[in-house]
Order: C-alpha cells, then sequence, then structure tokens
C-alpha cells in the first residue's frame, strides 16, 4: 500500500540531499564571503502582510489559523524579507545584506512536471541603488555560478522600464503602451509586430519597436540599438549601458548577456533585470533585478536589488555539465 | 574572494533541434524548410523515425500540440506549429518569433444549420453546452463575450456533440468548412484565425541566438 502526497511536491533522499546541501554549502560561502549574512523566515505569514509586496508570484497555499486569520505559504523570500528589513532594521544604516538557503511555494498545473515546493538560494541587497547595487549583485551572482561549477552558465541582463521608456519617447499613447508592454512580457513577439505595424508612426519607427526587442548578446547590441534608434534609443538606454559598463570594469562584461527584449513580470521590476541560463538546461536556473519600490510598501522607503536561484535546476544544470565534461575527458 | 568569473567553455554547439508537426502542417512545414536550404528528404522518406539529422539540423517530428512541450523544456531548440496550439497552451513559456503565413484556419463556433437558436438556448437553459478540442480558447472565448457556457472537452470528431446531443455547439478548427457541412453545422461566430508560428525555448532563444536570428532571417524571406 502506498500513501500518496500532494502534486507538485516530493520527497528527497539521502544521495541527493547530500549533494544539494553541499550545494547550498558553497553558495552560503560565496555569499558570506561578499558580506550578506543568512536569514530564515517563517514558511507562512500572514496574507495581508504579503500581498503588501503586491508582487511575484501569488501564494499559491492560503488557510485560516485558529483565530481565523488568513495565513499565506511564502512564494519567493523578496517579500518576507522586505518585512523583516521594515520590522527588525527600521533604523539600521543602510546598505543591509541578506542571503537565505530555503524553501518556497507555488501552484502547479498537474502533468506538468512542475515542482511546488522548491529550494532557492539567494540574496537581497536593501539600500544600495543602482548601478552600484545592481553591479554588486551581478558580481555575487557570478561567483556563486562559479562555486556551483556552471563555468558556461549566462547572466541575462535588461532593463524594466527600457521599452517603456522607448515608447514614450516615440509618443505611443497610454493604451497603445499597455498592450505592447503586455505582448513583450509574454515573450509574443508575432503579437507585439502586428501591433506595431498599426500604430501610427514613420516607418522607420515602427522598425525600430520591432527590431530592438530582439537585440541580445554582447556589447554589439547597444551599437545597434543606437544606431537604430537614434536619440530616443540613446535615452531609453542609458541606464541598461551604464550598468554594463560598470560591470565590465568588474570584470564580469564576457558572462553578460545584454537583452534589450527582456521583461518578465509586469510592474515588478523597476530597473534592471536578471535571467540565469545555463546550456546543459532548457529552464531558466535563476533570476532577479531591481525593485526600488517594494521597501516603500513596507513602510522602509530604500532601492533594493536581489536574485535568486533554483537550487534544484541548479542541481539538474550541474550533474549534466559534470556528464559533459566526463565524455569530453576533462576532470570536473 | 574569488568574484571574477569567464566561461571556459563554448556556448551549446551541434545542429539546432527544430520540432516540426506532424500531420496538416507537416508537408508546407517541410517545403518552406526546403526553401531555406535543409534538408528534409529523410523527414519525407518512408521511414518510421521520429528524429532525423538533417546537416544543420536534427528536426524531431511530433503531433502538433507536443511542440510547445518539447520547446518549453528545451527538448527542442525551436519549433514550428499552428496558433491555435499556442493559444490552447498559453500558460506555456516560450518565445514566439515568426509568422510563417501557411496553415490558414480559423476557430470557430458552429451550431446545427437552420434558425440559430443558441441565443434563445442559452437565455432559456442559463448556459450553452459547448463541445470542443480547446477548452481554454472556448472558455476564455466564453468568458470575454460575457456569455455563460459549459465547455465539454472531447479527443475525437467535434461535430458528432451537436448531432448526437451532447452539445448545443462547438467551438472548432476550420480550414475549408467542408466537415462542418457534411455534417449539418454552420459557423456561428469567428473567434480566432490561426497559422503556422515559429517558437523558441527561452534559454535557446539568447544562448543560441545568432542562429536562430539567422533562421528567422532566412524562413521571413522564404515566406515572402
Amino acid at each position: 500500500m502506498t500513501h500518496p502526497i500532494p502534486p507538485g511536491t516530493r520527497d528527497i533522499l539521502p544521495d541527493e540531499m547530500r549533494e544539494l546541501r553541499m550545494l547550498q554549502a558553497r553558495l552560503a560561502e560565496v555569499f558570506e564571503g561578499f558580506g550578506y549574512g543568512e536569514v530564515a523566515t517563517p514558511t507562512v505569514e500572514y496574507d495581508d502582510v504579503l500581498a503588501r509586496a503586491a508582487a511575484g508570484t501569488a501564494a499559491a497555499y492560503r488557510f485560516f489559523d485558529e483565530r481565523g486569520q488568513l495565513l499565506a505559504v511564502r512564494s519567493d523570500l523578496t517579500a518576507p524579507i522586505a518585512r523583516l528589513v521594515a520590522n527588525r532594521f527600521a533604523s539600521a544604516e543602510p546598505p543591509i545584506r541578506f542571503f537565505y538557503n530555503a524553501r518556497a511555494y507555488r501552484a502547479v498545473r498537474p502533468q506538468r512536471g512542475q515542482a511546488g515546493e522548491f529550494f532557492q538560494a539567494g540574496i537581497e541587497l536593501v539600500g544600495s541603488p543602482a548601478p552600484e547595487g545592481t553591479v554588486e549583485i551581478l558580481e555575487v551572482l557570478s561567483a556563486a555560478l562559479d562555486a556551483a561549477g556552471l563555468n558556461r552558465a549566462v547572466i541575462g541582463l535588461g532593463d524594466a522600464a527600457l521599452y517603456r521608456q522607448l515608447l514614450e519617447e516615440l509618443g505611443v499613447g497610454d493604451d497603445d503602451r499597455a498592450r505592447l508592454l503586455t505582448l513583450l512580457a509574454a515573450h509574443d513577439h508575432v503579437g507585439l509586430d502586428m501591433q506595431v505595424a498599426g500604430l501610427d508612426l514613420s516607418s522607420d519607427q515602427k522598425e525600430l519597436l520591432t527590431r530592438v526587442p530582439m537585440l541580445r548578446g554582447g556589447p554589439e547590441v547597444l551599437d545597434e540599438a543606437r544606431e537604430l534608434g537614434g536619440e530616443a534609443m540613446t535615452t531609453a538606454l542609458e541606464r541598461l549601458a551604464g550598468t554594463y559598463d560598470a560591470a565590465v570594469e568588474r570584470g564580469i562584461g564576457d558572462r553578460l548577456n545584454l537583452d534589450l527584449g527582456l521583461l518578465r513580470d509586469l510592474g515588478y521590476y523597476t530597473g534592471a533585470i536578471v535571467e540565469v541560463y545555463d546550456p546543459a538546461l532548457g529552464h531558466i536556473i535563476g533570476g532577479g533585478g531591481r525593485y526600488d519600490d517594494l521597501m516603500g510598501r513596507f513602510g522602509r522607503p530604500l532601492p533594493a536589488v536581489g536574485f535568486a536561484l533554483f537550487l534544484e535546476r541548479l542541481h539538474i544544470a550541474q550533474a549534466e555539465e559534470d556528464r559533459i565534461a566526463e565524455e569530453e575527458g576533462i576532470s570536473p | 574572494m574569488s568574484g571574477v568569473a569567464r566561461p571556459t567553455a563554448p556556448l551549446p554547439s551541434g545542429p539546432l533541434r527544430v520540432a516540426l508537426p506532424r500531420g496538416a502542417l507537416l508537408e508546407e512545414t517541410l517545403d518552406i524548410l526546403d526553401r531555406v536550404g535543409a534538408d528534409t528528404s529523410a523527414v519525407r522518406g518512408e521511414s518510421r523515425s521520429l528524429i532525423f539529422d538533417a546537416g544543420d539540423f536534427v528536426f524531431v517530428t511530433m503531433r502538433p500540440s507536443d511542440v510547445p512541450t518539447y520547446v518549453e523544456a528545451g527538448a527542442a531548440d525551436v519549433g514550428i506549429t499552428g496558433k491555435d496550439v499556442l493559444l490552447e497552451q498559453s500558460d506555456r513559456v516560450f518565445y514566439e518569433i515568426l509568422d510563417l503565413g501557411y496553415g490558414e484556419c480559423r476557430m470557430v463556433l458552429a451550431g446545427p444549420d437552420g434558425e440559430d437558436r443558441l441565443a434563445e438556448q442559452e437565455r432559456r437553459l442559463g448556459a450553452l453546452r459547448i463541445a470542443t478540442k480547446y477548452p481554454r480558447i472556448a472558455e476564455r472565448y466564453f468568458e470575454e463575450t460575457g456569455r455563460a457556457a459549459e465547455v465539454i472537452e472531447v479527443k475525437g470528431s467535434v461535430e458528432l456533440a451537436p448531432i448526437s446531443g451532447l452539445a448545443d455547439a462547438i467551438v472548432d478548427l476550420v480550414a475549408t468548412g467542408r466537415t462542418l457541412r457534411d455534417n449539418g453545422l454552420v459557423i456561428r461566430q469567428e473567434i480566432v484565425s490561426s497559422t503556422a508560428r515559429l517558437i523558441a525555448n527561452r534559454v535557446a532563444h539568447k544562448l543560441r541566438a545568432r542562429e536562430i536570428d539567422d533562421l528567422v532571417k532566412r524562413l521571413r524571406e522564404a515566406t515572402a
């Protein structure tokens, strides 16, 4: 007789657990080396407190406690840490540096092989504005990927406001702007092209709006974009280009993939957006960015930036990189 | 502190893996791939294989509705399938990068021939019973048009549903409309039109950008 467990959950057995713990320890060492202190927050919090973040993924599991209060299981660690900073570090001198190795929970669709319960390892840097703060977390992220043995991993770097700004520069109205940004966030470039075709713009401007979101790669994409878009593009690009230059100075430029069309959650990120890719895995292994508005919603208005790595995916990519290295006769 | 890092090995190499839809879209898909210089002869052959090595590409053939599954997971870098399939699986994450223009068809609401009694049925019975192979598109359509519908998912010939009394009407894909006519059904409303699309895996779209952009450029020229 077997006893079921809920969809999206699983047991972790000793061999895997040992490797996950090793990975966590390596990441923790990197985070601590950069001056980040580990925190743990409750798995369940009051729903209305987490909802203050009005960001990220909505809680998948909610229930009532013995007093009838609505509780929510956290879907990431960013909202709980924003709460923690506002509560416990209300007058601490910024910047504040925290890291976590914790489980988070999201809703899954049945039969999709999705995990509803998973480990995240990440950092939050509170009180350090762009570009310094952004570059710091990129440097930590790059070191963390090395520590995990993912030397081929690439960090995608975009800016949540870039396309919006470009649309503003071109005088595109509110409604059209919202429609275009929704399509871009959904990665629907065909829909985006069709929508752009119907706008009251010159053909050069339309070409700019359809080509910019497809620009991704090394620093050459910045030149390409400027060439395409002139003044309007230069303005929209300013912050991303600044962040990139600062990252190059720290020696992590080679690891970055500039991505002018990168957009994830609408309304969550306020500046830089980050995604982490490894050639051994078809899913992103981590993500993050700037959320300069978030802390203010908890009463401590400070700029903030961070990233989270999906530990199990990191582990899969690591195993795959080991296998490839073995095949090629290089010791891992 | 080991803060500085550089990729030490090259990014993914080897041929681009392309998911191809078996069935109605396959012929035109292979024709267009021929025009961009791909070797599709193996796929056209008599082989029962599902995966074909074709020089610059590896072709993986599958049901059209499986294409988003393989592409989302990275089991294929890019894939070709109908917009109808993408709409039905809109919660999956992938980049939709090119409208290939062929494979044109329409998603329609169709009911029994003769007087249109759907509105009356909805009013008297509270909700229409709609049979479909596309439950999510159907649900979204009725939600967006503010109508009540009970959506019944079927896997096979959906035209059977109104004839046999399982449903009042159907939501289905129509190319020529002949199957509808043969079964005494007529189109009541057009929901959305569909053509073949090229989609890309989220990671491949970044790490194999040059190859994918090159393929897009060639496909665009071939379909222009």
